[in-house]
């Protein structure tokens, strides 16, 4: 995240619900320029993602790397368009909800839409926009035998309280920082730390190598350069992991397993809201990008429809037909007028340029 | 019409030891070949941007060298990737010439 960005955190720590004009489900692209043409409109938006940064797969799958059919921008990395959309919405002050996913979606009995979070935020809005890509990010799980049953209990993805790890046998997996982060902050409190990484070479910082290597020569936890083969243990408790080195096999006393191999996109609550998903994609119709549910819209990748393109700038255009038709719901006695921002002082007022 | 290409042979053995024999065309990558001909397990969700790691294969020992090493990009997308060995490589970082012709590359039991 840039230093201008006008990222708005959410004090969500109230509880009381939010309510407004739209509820916007992901940060990706077409979510972050649902801002822009909702707020040309004087609809207010909230926005939510599961991830800590706003962004989805540019920010997260490819920040560095170039994208070359963005029209007017030859080239620019996921991470630029990311920062420059940011840029882009700042004048219509959208409130972001980020690490938390919409778990739930229902209507009132005043027609508006109750969505709640996995931390318990609810949501009371006039209009739904559905921006969710392949789905939420969520932890990759390694395929090994029989690890679903000890998620939860003794396999963690994340570290929510770091008691949970006090006085155990933890066992780290991965290179990046986040498997070392966790390896310098839980070694003090552990019974006893294993690093377990495939090569003896790290992506995380420099610096956080050097400190792991220095508590390793110091014998205060243990690196392992392998790979977990077999887990052992009852009931949702985890007692030993098989690791093969290249000497062969080592059974590693663990009560907690930490396996850090990246993010991928899962549909995830979506599938649940009675919206008739074709290949866990929503149809929508080209005209308004309205799903089965009159106020519930879809756009971005997550959307299908005879054509569709899953691309950043099909997105774009969706985002802004989709915008006419949620005036109509938010402000029904309002007529809409057709504007461009080159000339329309009224539309450059709300960008703040006037 | 286009000028006549040599096409070249890659096989992709599956962990099941099921064969599968495809003709390629040199300057396209191994996770493209495997996609033209629907080969199974090579899922390229990120399209061969060097950013899922769910086109790892294993190259067959006597076409490492050939093949070559990956580069240090690819070494760091391979630690997403599971039961990572020496002769891993991601498909999409293999670009296909003449000099592969007859390249036989195994497909994992699981890409995560
Ligand atoms: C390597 C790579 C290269 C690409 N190159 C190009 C290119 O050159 N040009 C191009 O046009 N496109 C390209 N794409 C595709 C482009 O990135 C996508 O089309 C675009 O990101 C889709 O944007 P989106 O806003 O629809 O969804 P996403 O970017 O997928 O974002 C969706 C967000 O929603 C969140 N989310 C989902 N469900 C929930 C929930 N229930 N609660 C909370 N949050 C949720 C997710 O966590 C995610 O952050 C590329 C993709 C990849 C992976
Ligand atoms: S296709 Fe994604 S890394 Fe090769």
């Amino acid at each position: 995240m840039s230093d201008t960005s006008p990222l708005q955190a959410a004090d969500d720590e109230t509880g009381a619900p939010i309510e407004t004009d739209a509820l916007i489900i992901g940060a990706g692209p077409c979510g972050l320029f649902a801002v822009f043409e909702l707020g040309l409109l004087d609809i207010r938006a909230h926005v939510v993602d599961i991830l800590d940064k706003v962004g989805g797969q540019c920010a997260e799958l490819y920040p560095e790397k170039p994208i070359y059919d963005i029209p007017a921008l030859p080239v620019v990395t996921g991470q630029e368009l990311t920062d420059r959309l940011m840029e882009q919405i700042k004048p219509f002050g959208a409130t972001f909800h980020l690490g938390q996913q919409i778990d739930a979606l229902s209507r009132e009995a005043d027609g508006r839409f109750r969505l709640s979070t996995d931390r318990g935020q609810v949501f009371i809005t006039k209009v739904v926009v559905i921006a969710a890509g392949g789905g939420s990010f969520t932890p990759k799980r390694p395929p090994l035998e029989g690890i679903e049953a000890y998620e939860g209990t003794s396999v963690f993805y994340s570290v929510r309280r770091m008691k949970d790890f006090a006085d155990q046998d933890v066992l780290i997996v991965g290179g990046g920082d986040s498997a070392l982060d966790w390896t310098l902050n839980l070694q003090p409190i552990a019974r006893s730390l294993t690093l377990l990484h495939r090569r003896d070479d790290f992506r995380g910082a420099p610096h956080s190598v050097e400190k792991m290597r220095a508590l390793v020569a110091s014998g205060a936890m243990r690196l392992l350069i392998g790979q977990a083969t077999v887990l052992h243990g009852a009931d949702g408790r985890l007692e030993r992991v098989t690791v093969k080195t290249k000497d062969g096999e080592e059974p590693v006393v663990s009560t907690r397993m930490l396996p850090f191999f990246g993010l991928t996109m899962k549909l995830g609550p979506i599938a649940d809201w009675g919206l008739n998903l074709e290949e866990n994609l929503i149809p929508v119709d080209t005209e308004k990008f309205q799903t089965s549910v009159p106020g519930i819209f879809a756009i971005g990748d997550i959307n299908s429809y005879p054509g569709k393109l899953k691309l950043i700038l099909s997105g774009f255009h969706e985002a802004a037909l989709m915008s006419q038709a949620a005036h109509r719901i938010v402000h029904p006695d309002k007529k809409l007028l057709f504007q461009y921002t080159t000339s329309s002082s009224s539309l450059q007022k709300k960008l703040g340029v006037r | 019409m286009e000028p006549a290409q040599t096409m070249v042979k890659i096989t992709f053995v599956q962990d099941d030891g099921t064969r599968q024999e495809v003709d390629a065309q040199p300057g396209l990558t191994v996770m493209e070949a495997a996609k033209t001909e629907d080969v199974p397990g090579i899922e390229a969700e990120c399209g061969g941007a060097c950013a899922c790691a769910t086109c790892h294969v294993y190259v067959e020992p006597e076409w490492r060298e050939a093949v070559g090493p990956p580069s240090e990009m690819e070494e760091d997308m391979l630690d997403f990737a599971f039961d990572v060995r020496e002769e891993s490589r991601l498909s999409c970082q293999i670009r296909i010439s003449e000099a592969l012709d007859g390249l036989v590359v195994k497909v994992p039991s699981k890409q995560f």
